[in-house]
């Protein structure tokens, strides 16, 4: 885990004086709400539907166990018992009051941790692969990385009034587990074939009105010009992108307008420019950095014995675990997606307790994933029953990990100002409906968004869902076909939407199109890509329409 | 009728015009018809509402209730968390948000 050092905490700290002098002003109508506007939002308050909403940043989704139980004191103590973590590995609170945030950043700042630059049209908070220095086939941690670039970006002069907000994701693995190419910078570690570590950079990619798949415009960077062509491509942006239009404001657009070719051209142009002004750290600092992710003191003799004499647990370790790099350890996920629930909220009871179990049975850490989850990156197989057991009695220990009740979903209209329809209590019902098929549907990641703007990465879903505003009344496209990974596709509108009870059945019969024509161990994605829409759109739009399909072989 | 409303600067809470001042409960909203911009204006200087707005709603025998989804929402408060709703004990409260 990266430590603060004295330039970090006195900068957090500053700045949380900075924001409590601002707020008393504004209480006491020294500056008005316009004046106050864009000062709250740089410390990540919002004003939501029903009251101010506090955005805290993760760096690349790491926590140690005071960190968590931090956020879970926070809950109880400033807001209404619980937190929402998001998409972007962050956690927010709905229910906060103005006079009381500079105390929240103040309580942040005692455990390392600030709301600076999650919101607003800067650099947000990096993101990272949430396996990152325990998955086996990593070929280095990215966080160190992630770690150098957040520091990079933090207060960054020249890029704190970008013509957009801009999103940078940081992995290492061939496996795609960030939606890295979903990203304004997703950055891929790689090894050239002199064995050296460089990165691969994918420009203009992201979701939204107007989603793109980031291309690789260079594919490999010395790791000693990181910071250096990441400052290149967003020097080209911050110089050329669309100010006058919002919604052409992202540099999705500035790529794909310009053309791969002429932005990385612009690109390699200033990186050559910034070179001579030799603005890179030196790699003492990476390396300074690096130290605070060593591997833990694993025990090299940890069995690699699993008694799954119960079948409750024996499920949960297939579906919530994954391979770790070290023997005689996995990585395990707690699901915040149980049958009805709210998608990613935990209660303070709750994340303080998997902030006690991180402690003891993770080597004090913990990672928010993009899919609003939780990870143990380092349990000892010997002690995972025990971890399952704790989780269980607190209703963490569901095992359904990328089936179709671990659904991502954004708060939707009952808590977002901008969104559009409800998204929640759609992800609540599909839950339900589901709730005993998961196992006959396997693999399926079902994903909601609100609003055009896509937090919910409904663009990303193998079975996407958007909702939108018909005349006033909730109204949900489907789209299919979306997959944030390796193969990243986006997701193709089915055709007319539902209303709320329609879309739960559109998503029944989709997934009955699925199980009629799957093949072999093939996934809904896998299906859908060999069949294509037309058996879909069939079913789902032709009235009383029997599912039609090829026999299943198996 | 044109109601008006917005958020408590402290709290962030909605709150809605109620002829003389800002109420929690869209059941005090009153009509402000042709007067809206000049009431928003006037509190707006005072500050004493943040971010408010007008909106159409309609007055029924159970009470004001907004046009729009959203407003109706605010007016009450996360469908999927009634317990935080501003009458938790009332089980009809939210029956006419949606």
């Amino acid at each position: 885990m990266y430590k603060y050092d004295q330039y970090d905490q006195a900068m957090v700290d500053a700045r949380v004086a900075q924001f409590r002098d601002q707020v008393q002003r504004r209480v006491e109508g020294h500056i008005t709400e316009d004046q106050f506007k864009p000062i709250r939002l740089q410390n990540g308050l919002y004003l939501q539907l029903h009251a101010y909403m506090l955005r805290v940043a993760i760096p690349y989704g790491t926590l140690n166990s005071r960190q968590m139980r931090m956020l879970g004191d926070i809950a109880d103590k400033y807001d209404r018992g619980y937190g929402h973590f998001t998409t972007r590995q962050n956690i927010q609170y709905n229910w906060i009051k103005l006079a009381e945030a500079p105390d929240i950043l103040a309580d942040l700042a005692t455990v390392e941790m600030h709301a600076i630059q999650t919101s607003g049209n800067c650099i947000r908070n990096i993101s990272a692969d949430h396996y990152a220095g325990a998955a086996a086939d990593e070929i280095v941690d990215p966080r160190p990385y992630a770690e150098l670039l957040r520091q990079w970006s933090s207060f960054h002069p020249e890029f704190l009034a970008l013509p957009r907000k801009f999103k940078i994701c940081v992995i290492a693995s061939q496996t795609d587990r960030a939606a890295m190419k979903l990203h304004d910078i997703g950055i891929r570690l790689v090894k050239n074939d002199a064995g050296e570590i460089g990165a691969a950079f994918y420009v203009g990619g992201g979701m939204g009105r107007t989603p793109m798949i980031a291309p690789c415009i260079r594919e490999f960077v010395p790791i000693d010009q990181l910071v250096t062509y990441s400052e290149a491509c967003l020097r080209v942006y911050n110089r050329y992108g669309r100010r006058d239009n919002k919604f052409k404001a992202r540099i999705k657009i500035l790529v794909h307008e310009l053309g791969k070719e002429e932005y990385t051209r612009q690109v390699e142009e200033e990186f050559a420019h910034l070179q001579t002004l030799n603005i890179e750290p030196p790699l003492a600092e990476l390396e300074r950095i690096k130290a605070h992710f060593t591997d833990p003191p694993f025990d090299a003799g940890a069995s690699d014995e699993l008694d799954l004499s119960d079948p409750d647990f024996a499920l949960w370790v297939e579906r919530n675990c994954h391979a770790h790099k070290q023997p005689g350890y996995i990585s395990a996920t707690v699901s915040l997606k149980p049958v009805g629930g709210i998608p990613g909220d935990a209660s303070a009871d709750q994340i303080r307790l998997m902030a006690d179990l991180a402690r003891d049975y993770s080597f004090d850490e913990c990672r928010v994933t993009h899919a609003q989850n939780i990870v143990y990156p380092h349990v000892r197989k010997a002690d995972l029953y025990a971890l399952w057991q704790k989780l269980d009695e607190a209703n963490l220990g569901i095992a359904n990990l990328d089936r179709i009740g671990d659904i991502i979903a954004c708060p939707g209209l009952d808590y977002c100002s901008l969104a559009n329809a409800r998204s929640i209590p759609v992800a609540q019902k599909i839950s339900e409906n589901f709730a005993t098929r998961e196992e006959e549907i396997g693999e399926l990641k079902l994903k909601i968004s609100g609003c055009i703007n896509a937090c919910g990465h409904h663009h990303a879903g193998h079975i996407g869902i958007l909702g939108v505003d018909r005349k006033g009344v909730e109204n949900y496209q489907l789209l299919l076909g979306g997959c944030e990974g390796d193969d990243t596709s986006l997701g193709q509108i089915t055709g007319p939407g539902f209303d709320e009870d329609g879309i739960v059945g559109a998503v029944e019969k989709a997934t009955d199109v699925y199980l009629a024509n799957r093949q072999g161990g093939e996934r809904f994605l896998d299906t859908y890509r060999r069949i294509g829409m037309a058996p879909f759109k069939e079913a789902l739009y032709a009235p009383k329409n029997e599912i039609k399909g090829e026999p299943a072989n198996g | 009728m044109k109601i008006l409303t917005g958020n408590d600067l402290k709290s962030g809470a909605v709150v809605w015009w109620d002829g003389s001042g800002w109420s929690l409960h869209v059941e005090d909203a009153v009509d402000a018809g042709d007067q809206a911009d000049t009431i928003l204006a006037v509190e707006q200087a005072a500050q004493r509402v943040n971010a408010a707005y007008a909106i159409d709603g309609e007055r029924t025998a159970d009470g004001v209730r907004p046009a729009h989804i959203k407003e109706r929402i605010r007016a009450v408060g996360p469908t999927v968390r009634m317990d935080l709703a501003l009458k938790p004990a009332d089980a009809d409260a939210g029956n006419w948000v949606i």
